[in-house]
C-alpha cells in the first residue's frame, strides 16, 4: 500500500441490495478486518467522502438519491459497486424495479463481484479504488498546475 | 406553542445502514408525529415466483435479506414441503434448528453492536461484531458462505454436518456463551446504558398486541409470542419457552434480544446432543398444487410466506409478509413525545430491516 498517502473515508449507501453485502461492508471496520488502521472511516457525510460505496441493483426510487450522494461528493471522488447485484442486477435483473447495475445511474470506477462479497474482496476493491483515486488526483494537480503557470507568468511579467 | 418544524430522517443517514425515509415533525427539540415512507428497496421478489421454478426461487427467498437469509429459505421451503406432502428427514429438521439458531446469534449480535454505535458507545460495537465472527466462522465452515448460506432446498438441507464438526461446536459453545454472558452483561448493568434506554420508546402492551407487532418488539411488551413454540423444524422435540421482558421501553427489548442469544445457545446445544442419524434430504418429485401460509420466528420476529401453486413448475403467486413491516405501526406510535437527539436510538430498538420490508 505504498501509495497511501492519505486517509481515505467512505461513504456506503445500500442501493436496494439484499444486506448481505452491506452488513460485509460493515464487517470490513470491525475488528477482525479492521480498515480503520489504515485511516479508512466510514463517514455519513456524502461532503467528507472520496470513495463511494454501493450495493445493490437500483430501483427507481433510490436512483434521485444515489445521483444526489454522488454528486454532493468533492472531487476527486471514486465509485466501488458491490456484490454482483450492484454490477448487473444479479439475481434480481429480471425484477420489474430494478435498473440493473450502478453504472446505470453513475460512471463506476471498480466492480467487486461476489454474492455475498466477501470483506477480504471488498478491502481489495477499495485498494484499488485508492489507485484510481491517486491518479485523478494527480490529474486534477496536473491541470491546476497548467491553468496557474500562464497567469503567474503574465504576473511576473507585469511586476517587470 | 411553538412553530412546528419537520425533519427528514433518511434515506442516507449515518445510523441507518439501510434507507428508510421518516418525516419527523418538531415542536422545539420534541417529535410530535412520525410520516414513514418507504420503497428505497422494494424489487419486486414476489413477481418473480413466475419466472423462476420453485425449487431455484429458493435462493432468492434467501436474498430477500441477507441477515435473516437461512430463515426465509427455511420458511420457503416448508411452505412448499407442506403443500407437496414431503417429510422431511429427522436429520435435516435438526440441521435446520443449528443454523436458524445461528443465523439468529448473527443476527442479534450485529443488532447489539449497530444498536451500540446508535447510542455512542464505540467500544461495545466493536466486541459485538468481534463476537459475531465467531458465529459466522461456524457458517463459513458448515455451509462455505459467511451470509449467503444456500444449503436449504425443498425437500432437506443440502450439506451435512460431520460427528466431529459436532463434536468441536458443541466444545466451543461454552466459552462462546462465556464471552456472550459477558458482552450481555455490559447491555443490561452498565448504567450509562441504562440511562440512556430505560423509559424510552415505551409502548404499552395492549398497544403492541393491537398494532400488530412482531418479535422481541411485542415481547419486550410483555406479550409472550414466539412462532418457535409451534415446533416446527425441531423445535417441538427440543422444547422451548418464549423470552418476556414488561417494560416496552428500549431496554426491555434489548434484553430480550440478549437474553435470546442465551437461549439460541441452549438449543443449539441440545439439537447437537439429540442429534438423529440418517439421510439429510429426501427426492422432490412432483409439482405444488395448492396453497399454504407458512410461518417461522426471523430474529426480529414472526415471517409468514404465503404460497400458491398451479401444479406447474413456477408458483402462481407468493406474498411475503415480514416482521419489521409489521414493526413499522408500532414504531410511529413510540416516536412522538421522545427528543429529536434519541430518535436514531428508538428507530434501531425495533431492529429494522429494510431489505425484508419491501422486497
Amino acid at each position: 500500500m505504498a501509495f497511501l498517502k492519505r486517509s481515505p473515508w467512505i461513504l456506503h449507501y445500500d442501493a436496494s441490495s439484499c444486506n448481505g453485502c452491506d452488513i460485509e461492508v460493515l464487517a470490513c471496520l470491525t475488528p477482525l478486518y479492521d480498515v480503520e488502521r489504515f485511516g479508512i472511516i466510514n463517514t455519513g457525510n456524502p461532503k467528507h467522502a472520496d470513495i463511494l460505496l454501493i450495493t445493490g441493483g437500483i430501483n427507481e426510487q433510490n436512483r434521485p438519491v444515489v445521483k444526489n450522494l454522488y454528486e454532493q461528493m468533492p472531487e476527486p471522488k471514486v465509485v466501488v459497486a458491490i456484490g454482483a447485484c450492484a454490477a448487473t442486477g444479479g439475481i434480481f435483473r429480471e425484477c420489474y424495479n430494478i435498473a440493473g447495475g450502478v453504472d446505470k445511474v453513475i460512471p463506476v470506477d471498480v466492480y467487486v463481484p461476489g454474492c455475498a462479497a466477501r470483506p477480504e474482496q471488498i478491502i481489495d476493491g477499495v485498494v484499488k479504488a485508492l489507485g484510481i483515486l491517486e491518479e485523478k488526483r494527480m490529474k486534477m494537480t496536473g491541470e491546476a498546475q497548467a491553468k496557474k503557470e500562464p497567469r503567474l507568468a503574465a504576473e511576473a511579467g507585469e511586476g517587470r | 406553542m411553538s412553530k412546528r418544524i419537520v425533519v427528514p430522517f433518511g434515506p442516507q443517514h449515518p445510523v441507518l445502514p439501510e434507507p428508510i425515509h421518516l418525516d419527523l415533525v418538531l415542536e422545539d427539540e420534541l417529535v410530535v408525529d412520525v410520516v414513514p415512507s418507504i420503497g428505497y428497496i422494494h424489487r419486486g421478489l414476489e413477481q418473480l415466483v413466475q419466472k423462476r421454478e420453485f425449487t431455484e426461487y429458493v435462493y432468492v427467498a434467501e436474498r430477500i435479506c441477507g441477515i435473516c437469509s437461512f430463515i426465509h429459505a427455511l420458511c420457503y421451503c416448508q411452505g412448499i414441503e407442506h403443500i407437496m406432502k414431503i417429510d422431511v428427514p429427522d436429520r435435516a429438521r435438526y440441521l435446520r434448528t443449528i443454523w436458524s439458531e445461528c443465523s439468529r446469534l448473527h443476527s442479534h449480535l450485529l443488532w447489539l453492536g449497530l444498536f451500540a454505535d446508535g447510542m455512542g458507545f464505540e467500544n461495545l460495537f466493536m466486541r459485538s461484531w468481534q463476537l459475531r465472527e465467531s458465529v459466522l466462522d461456524v457458517f463459513e465452515d458448515t455451509t462455505g458462505g459467511r451470509v449467503i448460506q444456500g444449503t436449504c432446498k425443498v425437500g432437506g438441507v443440502r450439506r451435512d454436518i460431520g460427528q466431529e464438526k459436532l463434536d468441536e461446536m458443541h466444545r466451543t459453545l461454552d466459552s462462546f456463551e462465556e464471552q456472550c454472558r459477558d458482552l450481555g452483561g455490559v447491555f443490561l448493568n452498565d448504567e450509562t446504558v441504562k440511562y440512556r434506554l430505560q423509559g424510552l420508546g415505551v409502548i404499552s402492551k395492549d398497544d403492541a398486541y393491537a398494532l400488530g407487532a412482531a418479535g422481541p418488539t411485542l415481547r419486550g411488551s410483555g406479550v409472550a409470542v414466539d412462532h418457535r413454540e409451534t415446533g416446527y423444524a425441531a423445535y417441538g422435540d427440543l422444547g422451548f419457552k418464549p423470552v418476556v421482558e414488561t417494560a416496552g421501553d428500549c431496554y426491555a427489548r434489548c434484553a430480550v434480544r440478549v437474553r435470546e442469544l442465551y437461549s439460541s445457545i441452549d438449543l443449539i446445544r441440545r439439537a447437537i446432543e439429540e442429534m438423529p442419524e440418517g439421510s439429510i434430504d429426501v427426492k422432490v418429485k412432483g409439482t405444488p398444487d395448492g396453497e399454504y401460509f407458512s410461518r417461522a420466528e426471523q430474529p426480529r420476529g414472526e415471517v409468514v410466506h404465503y404460497l400458491r401453486g398451479d401444479g406447474t413448475k413456477h408458483l402462481v403467486r407468493a406474498r411475503i409478509r415480514t416482521p419489521t413491516l409489521a414493526n413499522i405501526p408500532a414504531l410511529v406510535k413510540m416516536l412522538p413525545g421522545a427528543q429529536l437527539a434519541d430518535v436514531p436510538v428508538i428507530v434501531l430498538s425495533i431492529d429494522p430491516c429494510i431489505s425484508c420490508t419491501e422486497r
